[in-house]
């Protein structure tokens, strides 16, 4: 046979070793397979470290607690101790630095979510304290009657 | 038999058997895998939820969607909380508006408002990536832009995504979408950044009722190892064969 | 800080019915419906094409010849509604260079270069002669234009000027072989795509391993019917332009038509069998697949898809004393109807939650007002089954396949 019929060969070949060429140019030196093996684990390993160094926001009670205290304290011996300050007050992120202020939510909606009475049986949700909201003193906000800190009347100062 | 003619036949077979495992080892096992078959994981990270304990407040959706920037608005989430009202004439009722993100405050319910004596049960589920043993997503990544953790978590590299949504399609639960902003497959990762340094996931932290738990399953002296171990146990969509490790606690026969 | 939240892609075109999962939308759109269609057209004619070099179907001769070169065109087209589809399209080389061959979309890569080398070598082969002879008469030529174009023809030679009886005897042979080689990597092109939904465990009504043949055989069946109409309508325009007599012949073409009967008869038993099957087995998704198929998309399915698209030309085929229009009319149906059940497949594929509690309906973005919904619209669509119709007139200028006989 004709070896003119092998251009085409080597055309093919020659682009594959372009292809191979530009890879270990373009593919990060640290994807390869780790020890989920190829069906999983097969990676770039530098990515782990990116989602470690990922930014936390949320810094829990204990956070507040060096500043806050008193009012940390406080609301450890009420019946909403079982609430994170963040959940009202937004994260902390870096606060006092970043943010400086963190805002308040004094929105109705916010205590609803919890508040507004829902009877589902078989859920806690049925269990908690809840209001009708269209029923119950809907022009006022919650804060103005319940502290939220210490939501019961009688505890209220 | 004689010593040498059994000594013959051992070597004979162990002989064949090393020819027929040779190209298997060479095949299947890469250096990566023999190193942990060697070394046994001594973590993996589980999940559970008591949905007996669920309140609906959605108060996880929301530090979820502000630990890990998913933009607040946008109608996707990597946690979601669901709502299931099974009345008692056997319909079920479910919705989980904007994923739950404002909680449930109405008794109103894919535009119906069932009267409390018309329910027989209902309840809030909570739901996020299951984080399979066996996840389709990872293996259906064309690009290995998605992997799996030895602690079990699935990752998402955002500067390898392709986009293709292939990942998106094969998840039987929902659980990934596109990150509007990046432009990438997105996912929940157990708050990968916060498990790592000893804290707890956003969305553990939030919920006032402990409706949420994360555990070392590995580990016999875990809470949420001993609570998945002991107790009777469900996980979603068990069929697809994907092993998930989100434990449900009081899983009812309507949670899709 | 990052930009505003935008569209959340696929939220766009897709309307939510009862419970969806939040994070679910139609996420594969148009695109997708027109990537299994164009690789089938591809698929398809290089079928028809192999048909005369391997089997020797001599009446095929000049039909095959055009579907070859439009096979080569389609198949530049192919990936491109995929390369339109990705959410970061400049990523994509990354499929060649760290493929996760778990994937079946890893292997699309490794499948499609092998593909096109398949192809470009047997048109190579079968034009060789013809690349030499250009660069012969352009040798010398004067001007900016001929000397590109005597480079051109000449770098399409690769250096093999050797036009002997022996040689050219080894070109037809390598074409046999390249033929023969071909028709199984084309359906496994096609196969594959057929894999691509077949595997999705996820999706109750991708997931059936009658997936890749179904697809294989309606690509066959759209790749000739689409070569047919093609290759007619070019005929009988030139012959109206030069104002003489057609020189297209009922025989050429119905014998085309009588290959696509046969696959067509092929495709419509299997589908059917998929939905006998499912409907008998009536698995946990029967219920919700049941009112997809049945009501939501019962017009889509029933009425395009298997009557318009099946049934009506399978009857304009078998009646007897074939005409060209009556040929013409059916393949144009088939097309339609192919491209009906791509479309049922992708987007009928997506109508349910995978709650199986909720529906979603797709709307096909129309006026595009961005990038977004242009690429993943009418126009993008529009523009993505124009470019082989562009691409085989580029290819026919360099490569007059038309006009020789």
């Amino acid at each position: 046979m004709n070896r003119h019929v092998l251009r085409p060969v080597f055309v093919a070949l020659g682009l594959l070793a372009i292809i191979l060429i530009a890879r270990t140019i373009m593919v990060p030196s640290d994807f390869r397979i780790s020890e989920k093996g190829f069906m999983y684990g097969y990676h770039r390993q530098g990515n782990e470290a990116e989602w470690e160094n990922f930014k936390v926001k949320y810094r829990s009670k204990k956070y507040c607690e060096d500043c806050h205290g008193d009012e940390v304290s406080g609301n450890l011996s009420s019946p909403h101790k079982i609430i994170e300050c963040e959940n009202c007050h937004g994260p902390a992120i870096d606060h006092p630095d970043n943010p400086e202020k963190l805002p308040i939510d004094r929105n109705r909606d916010l205590c609803l979510r919890c508040h507004a009475k829902l009877p589902y049986p078989t859920s806690m949700r049925s269990e908690i304290k809840g209001i009708d909201p269209k029923a119950h003193h809907p022009e006022k906000a919650c804060f103005s009657c319940h502290n939220p800190h210490h939501p019961n009347l009688e505890d209220r100062k | 038999m004689q010593p040498s003619r059994r000594k013959f036949l051992k070597t004979v077979c162990a002989g064949a058997a090393s020819l027929i495992a040779a190209p298997v080892i060479l095949k299947f096992l890469e250096p990566g895998e023999a190193l942990a078959a060697m070394e046994k994981s001594k973590l993996r990270w589980a999940f559970l939820v008591d949905t007996h304990k669920c309140i609906g407040c959605g108060f996880c959706v929301k530090a979820c969607k502000n630990e890990n920037e998913i933009p607040y608005d946008a109608s996707v989430s990597r946690t979601w909380v669901e709502r299931y009202v099974v009345k008692k004439d056997g319909t079920v009722l479910i919705d989980s508006p904007k994923a739950g993100r404002d909680g449930f405050t109405s008794p109103e319910v894919e535009g119906q408002t069932p009267e409390a004596q018309d329910i027989a049960k209902a309840f809030f589920v909570p739901k996020l990536c299951n984080q399979c043993e066996n996840p389709p997503c990872v293996q259906v990544c064309p690009v290995g832009a998605t992997y799996q953790l030895k602690e079990g978590v699935v990752l998402v590299d955002r500067k390898w995504c392709i986009g293709c949504g292939y990942c998106i399609a094969s998840c039987p639960y929902g659980a990934r979408f596109f990150n509007p902003q990046l432009k990438v497959a997105e996912k929940c990762t157990f708050c990968y950044h916060r498990i790592k340094k000893g804290m707890k996931p956003a969305c553990v932290g939030a919920c006032p009722v402990g409706a949420r738990q994360i555990g070392n399953i590995k580990d016999p002296e875990d809470p949420v190892a001993k609570v998945i171990t002991t107790s009777r146990v469900a996980v979603l969509k068990d069929e697809y064969g994907t092993d998930p490790q989100v434990y449900y606690l009081g899983l009812d026969r309507a949670v899709r | 800080m990052t930009p505003d939240p935008v569209m959340i892609h696929g939220m766009e075109w897709t309307v939510k019915e009862l419970f969806v999962y939040p994070n679910e939308s139609i996420n594969w759109g148009i695109m997708i419906v027109m990537y299994p269609y164009m690789t089938g057209l591809v698929a398809g004619a290089f079928v028809l094409s192999a048909l005369y070099h391997v089997a020797g179907k001599t009446e095929l001769k000049k039909i095959a010849k055009f579907a070859l070169l439009f096979s080569m065109a389609l198949l530049l087209v192919a990936p491109m509604p995929l390369l339109l589809h990705l959410q970061q399209p400049l990523r994509c080389e990354e499929v060649f260079f760290t493929p996760h061959f778990t994937s079946a979309i890893a292997a699309f890569g490794m499948i499609f270069f092998i593909y096109f080398i398949i192809v470009a070598s047997e048109i190579w082969f079968i034009h060789r002669k013809f690349f030499v002879a250009q660069s012969m008469a352009r040798q010398g030529a004067q001007g900016v234009f001929g000397r590109v174009a005597w480079l051109f023809y000449t770098v399409l030679t690769l250096g093999a000027f050797n036009v002997d009886e022996k040689s050219l005897h080894d070109d037809e042979k390598a074409v046999v072989f390249l033929a023969g080689l071909g028709i199984p990597v084309a359906c496994f092109l096609h196969g594959y795509a057929g894999f691509i939904f077949g595997s999705v465990k996820a999706n109750a009504l991708w997931m059936t391993p009658l997936m890749p043949v179904i697809f294989i055989v309606s690509a066959i069946v759209s790749g000739i019917a689409l070569c047919i109409l093609t290759y007619s309508i070019i005929s009988l325009w030139r012959s109206f332009r030069a104002g003489t007599k057609t020189t297209l012949e009922i025989e050429e073409v119905s014998k085309a038509a009588k290959y696509l009967l046969t696959f067509l008869i092929l495709a419509i038993t299997l589908e059917l069998l998929d939905m006998v099957f499912r409907g008998y087995t009536a698995m946990k998704s029967w219920a919700i697949l049941r009112s997809v198929i049945f009501e939501k998309d019962i017009i889509n399915i029933f009425v395009l898809q298997y009557v318009v698209g099946n049934l009506v030309p399978l009857i304009l085929l078998l009646i007897p004393r074939p005409t060209i229009r009556r040929i013409l009319i059916a393949v144009a149906m088939i097309l339609f109807g192919v491209f009906m059940m791509r479309w049922n497949v992708v987007i009928g594929g997506q109508a349910f939650s995978l709650s199986f509690a909720g529906f979603m309906h797709y709307h096909l973005p129309i006026i595009p007002h961005n990038l977004e919904t242009y690429k993943e619209g009418l126009f993008g669509a529009l523009t993505i089954a124009s470019l082989p119709f562009i691409f085989f007139w580029i290819f026919n200028k360099i490569i007059p396949v038309l006009d020789k006989d």
